[in-house]
């Protein structure tokens, strides 16, 4: 009970550190530059409670689920020897947990009104829901292409400079043909396709499969899924901004 | 009752991100792996943790963060308060009278990064495979630092309307440079932390700072220039990362030299 309380108290305390810096900053601008009161004054300290406690559980979580389930998985495929079923979970997981992303909805609709404005497309609702339909599964094919290539390179031991420097190549070559008005939206759509959830069970499962192949360092081969999950996505936004 | 809405529409919103992923793993664990998972009960609790810690952790920063950090990044891009620290008749603002915009991109940049879930999911992992080299708070301040420098860049280039791609594209050759000569071990870790920094907590305030700016500014439109913040976010912490490998290495070398010729 005594060790419950403390480690309750820990994970508290580490939630009010974690989160400190930007209160600071928040009540820093709000009292000396902009001078003005904070208002609202018991809704902040309810919303900073509530971010303290999710963020604690949030960190319990990822250590008995997420990262425990992504390690053993990588494991057992390792262990199965079947490339071709790793590779379609890869491009499941991809796939699966971008499509319904709605940090990418969000940017969709915004790439779609973009489109409509620069009379790319009709500006009508039919016509922008097309595009920006259109555009997620794009982005969602790419990351679902870029972790099946990640775990290849994983396989392989390919050095990941190469990929990603491929990667931006294709981006500056993509960049001088594409349309003005997607780069923005292109370049941004990077960001946001790897959300908090899918982070972790990425990187548990290239560091998984990293440390279960011989001759691979988890250090220098586990890592890198999430750098080709943000780069695919910039080239397929603006090769779909090229052919639509 | 306006609580009570919004948690719901948070925890659906978790959850239909999360239910993809579990229908994936729960399907290919039973139908292709076909072994049970150990400490099945164990790792469930641990993904209802994942979910309502992450609720909770929006619920909150909307409740208490959000609105005051958005009503800061409009109050500050306004002209009014940027023309009340001028004295003497108004001109044309230049670029320089957006100095505490700037000051505000790179705090605001440094603490939501602090605070980002998934890059501290990432700085665990790391600091668990490289068996204590990478301390978490080192990479956390490292791509905080990161994220700052890009978004303060990012609003200065809304302000001075240059384009988009000639800072992408300088940031990428200085990312070719740094990886040729950074340590190989930190290289995969560091382009990593470009993508994990833009989530949860940076996006909501950098995109209020971005629109606020692009729609505030005279001769640019919030559709055109207001994205690519994200952009400068993502690219800038593989530069401080791979930076500050690079100074760990050259720090170590120097000392080793240093006990060297002490002997």
């Amino acid at each position: 009970m005594r060790q419950r309380l403390t480690n309750l108290f820990f994970a508290i305390f580490g939630g009010i550190r974690d989160l400190l810096p930007i209160i600071f900053v928040i009540a820093f601008f709000q009292f000396f530059i902009l001078q003005q009161p904070i208002p609202n004054m018991g809704q902040i300290l309810l919303g900073t409670v509530l971010v303290t406690i999710g963020l604690s559980l949030f960190i319990r979580g990822l250590e008995m689920g997420l990262f425990p389930i992504g390690e053993s998985m990588a494991y057992a495929f390792a262990r199965k020897g079947n490339v071709w079923w790793l590779l379609a979970f890869a491009f499941a997981l991809g796939f699966g947990t971008t499509v319904a992303e709605p940090a990418l909805k969000a940017v969709a609709d915004e790439a779609a009104k973009v489109a409509a404005e620069g009379q790319i497309i009709a500006n009508t609702l039919s016509a922008r829901d097309n595009y920006a339909n259109g555009l997620r599964l794009t982005v969602a094919l790419s990351v679902g292409l870029a972790i099946v290539v990640g775990v290849l390179r994983i396989l392989k031991g390919w050095p990941i400079q190469i990929l990603i420097i491929g990667g931006y190549l294709g981006v500056v070559v993509m960049t001088a043909f594409a349309p003005k008005e997607i780069i923005g939206i292109a370049y941004d759509s990077g960001g946001v396709t790897t959300s908090t959830i899918t982070v972790p069970l990425v990187t548990a499962l290239g560091v998984g499969l990293a440390s279960s192949i011989s001759g691979r360092n988890p250090m220098v081969d586990g890592f890198g899924l999430i750098a080709l999950a943000s780069l695919t996505p910039i080239i397929f936004v603006m090769g779909y901004g090229m052919l639509f | 009752m306006d609580l009570l809405d919004k948690i719901w529409t948070v925890f659906a919103s978790t959850m239909t991100d999360v239910l993809p992923i579990a229908g994936i793993i729960f399907g290919f664990q039973w139908l292709v792996i076909r072994r049970p998972i150990s400490n099945l009960r164990r790792v469930l609790l641990g993904f209802v943790y994942v979910v309502v810690g992450l609720a909770l952790f929006l619920i909150g920063l909307e409740e208490a963060l959000f609105p005051l950090g958005k009503l800061m990044a409009q109050q500050l891009t306004d002209p009014a308060f940027i023309h009340s620290h001028l004295d003497g008749a108004i001109t044309a603002l230049r670029w320089y009278d957006y100095k505490w915009v700037y000051i505000f991109a790179f705090a605001i940049g440094f603490a939501t990064t602090l605070a980002e879930p998934s890059l501290i999911a990432v700085a665990l992992k790391a600091h668990a495979v490289s068996g204590g080299a990478i301390s978490v708070w080192g990479l956390r301040i490292a791509v905080g630092l990161g994220v700052a420098v890009g978004i303060a860049l990012g609003t200065f280039r809304i302000v001075t309307g240059t384009p988009l791609h000639f800072y992408i594209m300088a940031g990428y050759v200085v990312v070719m440079i740094q990886t040729m000569l950074a340590p190989k071990l930190i290289i995969a870790l560091a382009y990593d932390s470009g993508g994990v920094t833009t989530s949860t907590v940076t996006v909501p305030l950098v995109t209020a700072l971005g629109l606020g700016l692009a729609s505030t500014v005279e001769g640019r439109s919030p559709l055109l220039d207001g994205f690519g913040l994200i952009a400068f976010a993502s690219l800038f912490p593989m530069i401080s990362v791979m930076a500050y490998a690079q100074f760990v290495a050259w720090y170590e070398r120097r000392v080793n030299k240093r006990s060297l010729k002490g002997d």
